[in-house]
């Protein structure tokens, strides 16, 4: 395995955003809350246009609008009068207040702020505040998400008896995800926190009234009982080292597991083990079927996809689990990068491809024209990623099978499911006619059957 | 504590009063201002601003001298087509980190341009300021300038912190920043010449509009910045007329060409039969030329008559509905509301993110007296407005689709995003099979607003 960090002067054609929009999607993922980003109007805008370009649903965050005055001199009125705004137009129950670069850089203390403006609101009406440290020139959406996630466990969450109640924190998964994990704990019959959920809130119905806030979103009260949970499962192998379940093991005693996205048999089986042992119930009878449902497909696909070689890329969550679903269905891995900076990016595919047979690149805090390159070098069939990487499939000619965020040039990316065997049923489906669909182009014979 | 206030039967935050009013009312809507802290205004930065003007030159390297996000959100942005280089769809970004926020950043600026310069062969390189590259104090001036001088290209700093401002100021600051290309004008200028400023060749669009000049006799010097190339703008000043569409973006420039080179300007749009119609006999009128006027006056007949029959059609089905425009100018929502009209559709609410003083005069007396006039509007009253006028159709940008189609209503993009090409006579062509594919669709039958069943009755009564 060769692992490479692509040393450059600029990027080009980024491959990773700034950590205020992680913050936004976290917050997008708890009942009743709504962003406030302190700084220029422009970050808010930028990020909600991106964010609803793949969602496609309202997605109203705020900003401090700082103009030269705010620049030179603080935007603590500017804060305060911004969180009055919010809360006429829209009542919120939470206010993630997230920094952008230039509060960070004057040096804005957004938490006292925050202390300050929280203690002149009404105590009981008005919004809980949560503040966190955002710089777009460090880190990437990704330790944005997880920041935002660790600041509204560590504001909200409160110690009570132990409990047979769950917590799963998700890293950034769809709004399908978070429906499935929903459903997997329902089927199980535990009562779990599933942090954040943004299923509803950011791919909901349509409305009858102008609502301001969705509905949705995981629960202030239950976010509140993740100190009394006997588990914490942290979903992802991109969570940091600090977080929101680490809080609660430090904090409040709640054990702590780690697991990978469950994407493909292997890593669905271990996290449905790891959901019996933490609640003491046995798997439900209906996954068996779907899980032999599934291996049932791979053997009927196994030989369109056996040695060819992916090119995978998005945040490090995503290329670990879908590197070892790859491996698993007899496909190469040949290129696994990401935008983010993952030092042991290498090691966990290492571990979750441990039979592939040939090189796999693994490249970190690269960009799209650095996968562009390593693409071509790597011999690839087929993409696996965002849409972002069209540009290359085009270049390439071969497939993209766009997956996670963002999906800005289909519909549908929020309605995507990767997790649990029904997710990878689908994933393995849609490899496999990505695949045929272009043998049966290629060929002047065109092929009824394939 | 803050409180919103009614207007219009709509809740509007009571800062934010002044900048919504009815067209017939005493005044008109306040502008020019900052957006309200909290109010989630539609708008951008300065950055935006100058990014969304200069982005369509397709020969220039546009390097983000700032953070990730900057770069991220704006990399292949816009539908501007290019007949040459793509270069301009492509993002660089010096990706500024902790280190040059505490060290400063002209170094790694210094390394990138250059580096980028030798790699990609550009014909010059625009550098846009953000936020953090004024508050570090980086001198990009200073870089830009040794950097031409060593490579010996145009570098142009483009002075777009994107705190310094509003995103009309980014639009000056781009103003600028062409200005700073063009070269002094000829002795002897052509005598049927013209430059097009303000068109974005969205979709092709420039393309269109320069086939209509060639087709009069007039020459384009300079499209900017639509499917623009340096070359061309640096000879802008030897053209004989700048015509200005999208004024808001580019009336800057216009105005300092008049001062500097004696270049008269004059203001079009090329969306809506009217409009188009009005800026060709405008230009032949400038020239007073009579094979000019005549071109122009056969060029206009061929290409209504061609669009007629598929307008009257459309016409019919769309009679009798209610439009919302919110867009980022006030000449092109003016230009929207009389393309609406030419469908048998009225303008309920008429909105703008950067509009200005004139602008919404002129816009409040094309507009019937029971209109909403609203400058730098947000989600919550844009939602309220189209629900409580019962509008049929809005036409916005991106930002605005899901306020629309959340609530049911159908939906037009109007902004730099599409991929259809919308000005000129088959441009209106193309707009009204766009209102129809909406208007006349028989999804919005289900949609609550026109559908919702009594509480408790079976699924489906309500259709």
């Amino acid at each position: 395995m060769k692992r490479e960090t692509k040393q450059s002067f600029a990027a080009v054609n980024p491959c990773r955003l700034c950590a205020p929009l992680g913050a936004a999607l976290a917050f997008a993922g708890v009942e009743g809350a709504m962003t406030l980003l302190h700084g220029s109007q422009g970050c808010a805008t930028y990020i909600r246009r991106f964010l609803i370009s793949h969602f496609r649903e309202p997605i109203d965050i705020a900003s401090s609008s700082f103009a030269e005055d705010e620049a030179i001199f603080g935007g603590a009125a500017a804060l305060e009068q911004a969180v009055s705004n919010m809360i006429a137009q829209y009542h919120p129950r939470l206010i993630g207040i997230a920094t952008t670069c230039v509060a960070e850089t004057i040096g804005e203390d957004v938490a006292r702020y925050a202390r300050e403006i929280g203690a002149r609101l009404d105590s009981g009406a008005g919004p809980v505040l949560v503040p966190v440290s955002t710089p777009s020139y460090k880190g990437s959406h990704a330790e944005g998400y997880h920041a935002a996630l660790y600041r509204i466990v560590e504001t909200l969450a409160r110690p009570g008896a132990a409990s047979d109640r769950i917590n799963i924190v998700a890293g950034m998964i769809s709004p399908a995800d978070f429906r499935f994990l929903r459903e997997v704990c329902n089927g199980f019959g535990v009562i779990a926190t599933i942090l954040p959920d943004y299923s509803e809130t950011l791919d909901g119905g349509i409305w009858e009234h102008n609502r301001g806030l969705p509905d949705g979103g995981t629960g202030i009260n239950d976010i509140r009982a993740m100190g009394s949970a006997s588990n914490t499962l942290s979903l992802g192998r991109g969570v940091p080292d600090m977080s929101a379940g680490d809080f609660l093991e430090r904090t409040f005693g709640v054990r702590h597991s780690r697991l990978g996205l469950p994407i493909g048999i292997q890593a669905t089986d271990a996290f449905m083990n790891a959901l019996a042992a933490a609640c003491g119930k046995p798997v439900p009878a209906r996954y068996a079927a779907e899980r032999s449902r599934l291996i049932d497909a791979y053997v009927d696909g196994h030989k369109y996809v056996f040695g060819k070689r992916a090119v995978i890329y998005g945040d490090p969550d995503a290329v670990v689990a879908l590197a070892g679903f790859c491996g698993e269905i007899g496909m190469v891995p040949a290129l696994c990068a990401t935008g983010s900076a993952a030092p042991g990016l290498a090691a966990r595919i290492g571990e979750a491809v441990p039979e592939s047979d040939g090189p796999v690149t693994v490249l970190d805090k690269t960009d799209f024209d650095g996968i562009s390159d390593a693409a071509s070098a790597a011999g690839a069939d087929i993409l696996i990623g965002s849409s972002k990487g069209n540009f290359i499939a085009g270049r390439l000619d071969v497939p993209l099978v766009r997956v996670f965020f963002p999906v800005h040039d289909r519909i549908g990316g929020q309605r995507l499911l990767h997790l649990g065997y029904r997710g990878a049923q689908e994933l393995f489906d849609r490899i496999v006619n990505e695949i045929l669909d272009k043998r049966q182009r290629a060929s002047k014979a065109e092929y009824a059957y394939m | 504590m803050s409180a919103t206030v009614r207007i219009s039967d709509v809740p509007v935050l009571a800062q934010r009063a002044p900048q919504v009013a009815l067209a017939g009312s005493g005044a008109a809507p306040s502008c020019g201002t900052k957006s309200v802290a909290g109010s989630v205004s539609q708008r951008a930065c300065v950055f935006c601003g100058s990014r969304v003007v200069l982005y369509p030159v397709a020969d220039a390297l546009h390097l983000v001298h700032g953070p990730i996000g900057c770069a991220a959100y704006t990399w292949d942005i816009r539908g501007a087509l290019s007949s040459g280089p793509q270069l301009h769809r492509t993002s660089f970004c010096t990706d500024l980190s902790e280190r040059e926020i505490i060290y400063g950043g002209e170094k790694k600026l210094y390394a990138a341009l250059c580096a980028l310069i030798d790699r990609e062969r550009p014909a010059a390189a625009f550098v846009y300021a953000t936020c953090i590259a004024g508050i570090i104090g980086d001198d990009i001036g200073g870089v830009c300038k040794r950097v031409a001088r060593e490579k010996g290209i145009p570098v142009v700093p483009v002075q777009s912190e994107g705190f310094r401002g509003t995103k009309k100021d980014g639009y000056r600051a781009a103003c600028d920043a062409l200005f700073s290309l063009i070269e002094p004008p000829p002795r002897e200028r052509p005598p049927l010449s013209v430059n097009i400023l303000g068109d974005f060749n969205i979709a092709g669009e420039t393309w269109e509009v320069k086939r209509y000049f060639e087709r009069m006799g007039l020459s384009v010097v300079a499209t900017m910045t639509g499917d623009g190339r340096i070359a061309d703008i640096r000879r802008a000043a030897s053209a004989r007329l700048n015509i200005v569409q999208c004024s808001g973006s580019m009336m800057h420039l216009a105005r300092r060409l008049e001062e500097s080179a004696g270049m008269p300007y004059m203001r079009a749009s090329f969306f809506g039969i009217e409009d188009t119609a009005r800026a060709l006999y405008d230009a032949a009128d400038f020239f007073g030329d009579a094979a000019v006027h005549g071109a122009a006056r056969e060029l206009v007949k061929s290409e209504v008559a061609a669009v007629t029959p598929e307008l009257s059609r459309i016409r019919a089905r769309c009679r009798g509905k209610r439009g919302a425009v919110y867009v980022g100018g006030a000449f092109k929502a003016m230009s929207l509301v009389r393309a609406l009209r030419s469908l048998g559709i009225t303008t309920a609410v008429a909105g703008t993110q950067t509009g200005n003083a004139d602008d919404y005069a002129a816009l409040r007396g094309l507009c019937d007296p029971d209109t909403v006039i609203v400058d730098d509007s947000n989600p919550r009253e844009l939602s309220s407005l189209l629900l409580a006028r019962g509008v049929d159709l809005f036409i916005g940008g991106v930002k605005e689709r899901p306020i629309a189609y959340k609530l049911g209503i159908g939906f037009c993009d109007h902004n730099h995003e599409r991929k259809l090409g919308l000005a000129g006579f088959a441009g209106m062509a193309r707009f009204a099979r766009e209102v129809e594919s909406t208007v006349a669709s028989p999804v919005f039958r289900f949609v609550p607003r026109n559908a919702a069943p009594a509480s408790g009755a079976p699924l489906g009564s309500g259709t």
